[in-house]
């Protein structure tokens, strides 16, 4: 077994000095009637090559991104990740290292934590970042529990325009604290009335932009109301990159800022994983879960980094912390990181006017074709379109003819009557021939 | 006889008319270690005896600091939220968190004097 | 002709210690600025082509302020990057016997079979039928799993051991609303030994937490358990192997007991590693246990994630899983997402879970098989023995000599009165090229220090190990305390302070004043 250094040999010199006979003594503890006396049945060990053919033959099933005309969005985006980043996080040192308990042997982590929470709070236009979440619709529901800490009321209100995922995942997590949750119905026009839900009852009010459906949204009048009535607005975006080109949420005066990282730097992975980006201002920083670097000196009065504030966490305040998380997204906010320090201001900006600029120019192409309907006002990189039928069977068939085109509404929202819109999703990989394989499918598809 | 009584939680109460002045006890202050966040009631704020009246943390830990007695917030030491070293340097001077109007001096009257404290400290270690 | 040009190849002095550098640089120990320091906005290791000219359908909404990101050429990004990665120690580089974490050899094939674009280039939303075989690969890992465990279902979505907590208890809640019984049943029952995250979970799952003491042998036993027992109970939560490296011996006991009140057993599995192939859980009546892929099944830590966890389940909670999951008949697999017409406790994150952490546990699984992952637990066993054995007679052990799972823990009496403590010995592992071992967990054992070697290192690799261990601890007993207080003395860093860094949060870079402003001062 190529990953087990002990040879037999040693295995009896060990026991020996350990004054055993069998190693199943040291499993003396075990009921004796359940300790399993052969292997399970199951396959024995293999070889690299026979794994790498199995799995191989497995993968090969999939149809993968970059080898269609590609449109799938809604909450996870295809974006070129420079080859750099991928041999960088690699690097065995970050790669195989754990969280950095022992500052002295783990400043490489601690300082790329301390870039990347900084890169975040830059990027939304707040104080603060931590350190990562899990993903953005985790991080949605962990600050929707921050707010209600913060303003010690437990009622959310939730846009229409939110990610009907990221809904779920906080009305899940609100049902078990015993929390109540307004959900508006779905937005497609973001025309929704927030404002004549926020009163004094209300902790947070939690808008997507852009929201689900693509459209872009003004939050400072909802921020103004809230902060009228002490209530927080917490900012959501699924679409990292589109912080390269809209207004960032801290500048509309959102309170708490979350969203998907994924865009940056990691692929889609079929859902997995991802990096939850989570930032707020300043006066709030001890209600925020997860872990945070901060600046500090050592014994030498050297500048380095350490974890700190971590008396908020589970491993100190047990039943008592902000949250049970313990683990961060750590390679990926690297790759994050990393990605973002690759474009800078200059890249980020160009990158993300590539993405609208594709945006645009399928949404002009699609705009004439009888059958089908444009409904945003505004977009960065993904707008919804209505078609005659039922979308779910038009993008079937749209991936019959190799065109993955995006993502059905009644795929996120079975029961909403929506069942003719579809989210399409465009970035700086799509080229002038998947727009037109885009328009060509979408003809056949909608004729039959 | 002395005005000042412990609790078996390390907070200690200084009683003067009926205004009562609390804090954690130098033991307590020592075994927490650096103390970096201190969070405090609002005046006004009415607290029941052994109930949590503020939170103090140092780097390795978070503790509740409970009311020895019952009574009212009239002060707090916001002193020490901006500099909560204060704690560690003068537990029992400067390094006071509340003020509270008490209601019961009964309650006062159970705690345990300096040297029922000592006596208790000592039985600790 | 004598050539005396060219250059000495003897040394010509004794090598001089903490000289100091122009660059504070020490030969590979290179420092580094911030990327804030050196990068700058216009600057792009990216090219792109400008788009052709197009109207903008932004509205009121373009950005108008930078958002001042700096940026770096390639070159400069990866020296950055490579150079900030020196500065850590890893797995690869050496033994990092960090108990309860699990720092096992993270095999390379993994990573390859996780970048293949069938796995890492597909979107969790496009059709169903085109991923065939993420499904496949997810009922594979699922067979596995679930054969492992003797359990009746697993939930594969949760996205870390916290996570997967959350799932599991959220099906038990779950199941005792089912019951009716939600108002009634509030209290989980947990070990004064448990991971932090326990009682963290049960909390934020709206449950009351009551806690269980630990025996003076290390374990819990089932009449503690008893005695807290009633109506009012809806779970208990138990590590086990616990968090002092113990088999919890009496679990069937307290399986029995807590079924019989009518309450569910949950299990963290965070040291499922000691176990596989050796006993299964559902053997044991567990109800639901996550497993950390990151930790039994080798996917990197990366530095603090991202992980995987998980969640195995009984007949009684498999109904109550969250979704999405997948449901199989005899020849086809589907994908369940929404809750409606189904039992299940909602939805935990947006997507299908850790496709990437799936695909390299898959891997490491078929690589080891059932005969391998046996044969591992059995190495790790054996090998946390082995340095048990091997430092009894100058440390102390809580628990008495007596076989540990795959962690042996020692406590610090050993070192009392000497003037070293456990941070000090930890520090001190650091100046040899270790990685210390976990201290100060668990809290029940007092100046604890958790030490898991893993079946990833060699009878070699662990007699050095132990014989640094050794002379670290005659060290400590001939009174040599400057090797320890003040150390580590060869690190990229020495102990830094974490007072200031909590009592005045810098968090973030700013913008530093301009040199003449701060003179002026």
């Amino acid at each position: 077994m190529r990953y087990l250094p002990l040879t037999d040999e040693d295995r009896e010199l060990m026991l020996d000095r350990i004054e055993v006979a069998h190693v199943d003594e040291l499993f003396a503890d075990v009921p004796a009637d359940k300790l399993l006396k052969a292997p399970l049945d199951l396959p024995r060990h293999k070889g690299e090559l026979e794994v790498e053919r199995m799995l191989s033959r497995i993968a090969a099933k999939n149809m993968t991104a970059s080898t269609v005309p590609f449109f799938v969005g809604a909450g996870a985006y295809k974006h070129h990740v420079p080859a750099s980043v991928d041999h960088l996080i690699q690097r065995s040192e970050f790669l195989t290292s754990y969280t950095p308990y022992q500052p002295e042997i783990a400043q490489g982590t601690l300082h790329y934590l301390f870039e990347f929470q900084t890169q975040v709070a830059m990027l939304t236009g707040m104080d603060v970042a931590n350190a990562s979440m899990y993903d953005g619709s985790t991080g949605c529901a962990e600050a929707v529990l921050m707010a209600h800490r913060i303003t010690r009321r437990n009622k959310a209100v939730l846009s229409g325009g939110l990610h009907p995922h990221y809904a779920e995942v906080v009305r899940t997590s609100s049902h078990l604290a015993g929390d109540h949750v307004v959900t508006m119905s779905p937005d497609i026009s973001a025309t929704e009335d927030l404002l004549a839900q926020i009163d004094d009852s209300v902790s947070c009010v939690v808008v997507q932009t852009p929201d689900v459906f693509g459209n872009l949204r003004d939050l400072t009048a909802i921020a103004d109301k809230c902060h009228k009535h002490k209530a927080l607005l917490i900012a959501v975006f699924t679409e990292a990159m589109s912080l390269g080109l809209v207004t960032p949420p801290g500048e509309m005066g959102a309170d708490i800022v979350v969203g998907e990282g994924q865009s940056i730097g990691n692929s889609l992975n079929f859902g997995g994983p991802y990096v939850g980006l989570f930032a707020t201002r300043q006066a709030y920083v001890r209600q925020m879960p997860g872990r945070l670097c901060g600046e500090t000196v050592d014994a030498d009065g050297r500048t380095g980094y350490v974890l700190t504030l971590s008396t908020r966490e589970q491993h100190i305040r047990r039943e008592k912390a902000t949250s049970n998380i313990c683990t961060n997204s750590g390679l990926c906010c690297l790759a994050f990181s990393i990605h973002l320090t690759l474009l800078g201001n200059k890249g980020l900006t160009q990158v993300a006017r590539i993405n609208h600029a594709n945006a645009v120019l399928l949404a002009d192409m699609l705009a004439p074709i009888a059958g089908v309907d444009v409904l945003n006002e505004t977009f960065f990189n993904e707008f919804t379109i209505r078609v005659r039928g039922k979308a779910a069977d038009v993008v079937e068939a749209m991936a019959q003819r190799g065109v993955l085109a995006g993502v059905p509404m009644s795929r996120l929202l079975p029961d909403a009557g929506l069942d003719d819109l579809i989210i399409v999703a465009n970035s700086e990989v799509n080229t002038d021939d998947d727009r037109r394989a885009f328009v060509d499918a979408l003809r056949q598809s909608l004729s039959n | 006889m002395s005005n000042i009584r412990y609790t078996k939680d390390h907070e200690y109460i200084r009683l003067d008319g009926d205004v009562g002045t609390v804090g954690i006890t130098d033991y307590a202050q020592h075994q927490l270690g650096d103390v970096v966040f201190v969070e405090l009631p609002s005046v006004g704020d009415a607290i029941v005896a052994g109930k949590q009246a503020a939170v103090v943390e140092s780097v390795k830990a978070a503790s509740e600091v409970y009311a020895p007695v019952s009574g009212e917030i009239v002060e707090v030491n916001s002193a020490i939220e901006a500099e909560p070293a204060v704690v560690n340097e003068d537990p029992v001077g400067k390094g006071w968190f509340v003020k509270l109007k008490i209601t019961n001096p009964d309650e006062f009257a159970k705690l345990m004097d300096e040297d029922a404290y000592k006596a208790f400290v000592a039985s600790m270690s | 002709m004598l050539n005396k040009q060219g250059r000495p190849t003897t040394p010509a002095a004794a090598h001089v210690e903490h000289r100091e550098t122009f660059t504070s640089n020490r030969a590979l120990q290179l420092e580094e600025a911030l990327i804030f320091d050196v990068g700058r906005e216009d600057v792009c290791g990216v090219d792109f082509d400008e788009p052709a000219p197009f109207k903008a359908r932004l509205g009121a909404h373009a950005r108008k302020a930078s958002t001042g990101l700096p940026g770096l050429s390639e070159p400069e990004a990866v020296r950055h990057y490579v150079r900030l990665s020196q500065k850590n120690y890893s797995i690869d580089s050496g033994l990092y016997p960090l108990g309860s974490c699990t720092m096992k050899h993270n095999p390379r094939l993994n990573e390859r079979m996780a970048r293949l674009p069938g796995f890492s280039d597909v979107h969790p939303l496009q059709p169903v039928s085109t991923v065939p075989g993420a499904l496949e690969l997810m009922q594979d890992l699922s067979h596995w799993l679930i054969t492992l465990t003797g359990m009746e279902a697993v939930a594969l979505s949760p996205k870390a051991g916290a996570h997967g907590e959350m799932c599991g208890m959220m099906t038990i809640r779950a199941a005792i609303e089912a019951r009716g019984e939600s108002a009634t049943r509030r209290v989980v029952l947990v070990p004064d030994s448990a991971h932090g995250t326990n009682p963290a979970t049960a909390a934020a799952m709206g449950f009351e937490v009551r806690s269980v003491p630990a025996g003076a042998d290390g374990i819990v036993h089932v009449d503690a358990v008893k005695a807290l027992l009633g109506p009012e109970v809806a779970a208990i939560m138990l590590t086990n192997p616990n968090t002092c490296g113990l088999f919890e011996k009496q679990i069937v006991e307290i399986a029995d007991a807590i079924h019989a009140a009518g309450g569910y057993f949950y299990c963290d599995g965070a040291n499922f590693n000691a176990i596989v192939g050796k006993v299964r859980p559902g053997d044991l009546g567990v109800d639901a246990m996550h497993i950390n892929l990151h930790k039994t099944f080798s996917t990197p830590h990366g530095g603090g994630g991202p992980g995987s966890g998980p969640v195995v389940l009984s007949k009684r909670l498999a109904p109550f899983a969250p979704v999405p999951f997948l449901k199989r008949d005899d020849k086809t697999i589907t994908l369940v997402e929404h809750a409606k017409g189904t039992q299940a406790a909602g939805r935990i994150t947006a997507f299908h879970g850790q496709m990437g952490m799936f695909v390299r546990a898959l891997s490491y699984i078929l690589s080891h098989g059932s005969d391998g992952l046996q044969q591992s637990s059995q190495d790790a066993v054996l090998n946390a023995n082995y340095v048990r054995a091997c430092m009894a007679d100058l440390m102390s052990l809580p628990f008495g000599n007596r076989p540990c799972m795959h962690e042996a823990l020692f406590d610090d009496a050993w070192l009392k009165d000497t003037g070293v403590t456990t941070l000090d010995f930890a520090k001190a592992m650091i100046d040899e090229g270790y990685h210390p071992m976990t201290i100060y967990f668990p809290l029940v054992v007092h100046g604890a220090m958790l030490i898991e070697p893993t079946e990833s290192e060699s009878k070699a690799a662990l007699d050095l190990f132990i014989m640094t261990l050794r002379d670290l601890a005659f060290s400590v007993k001939r009174g040599e305390t400057e090797r320890f207080v003040g150390a580590p003395h060869f690190a990229p860093r020495a102990r830094l302070d974490e007072t200031r860094a909590a009592r005045q949060p810098v968090l973030r870079w700013t913008p530093r004043k301009p040199v003449l402003a701060e003179a002026a001062e």
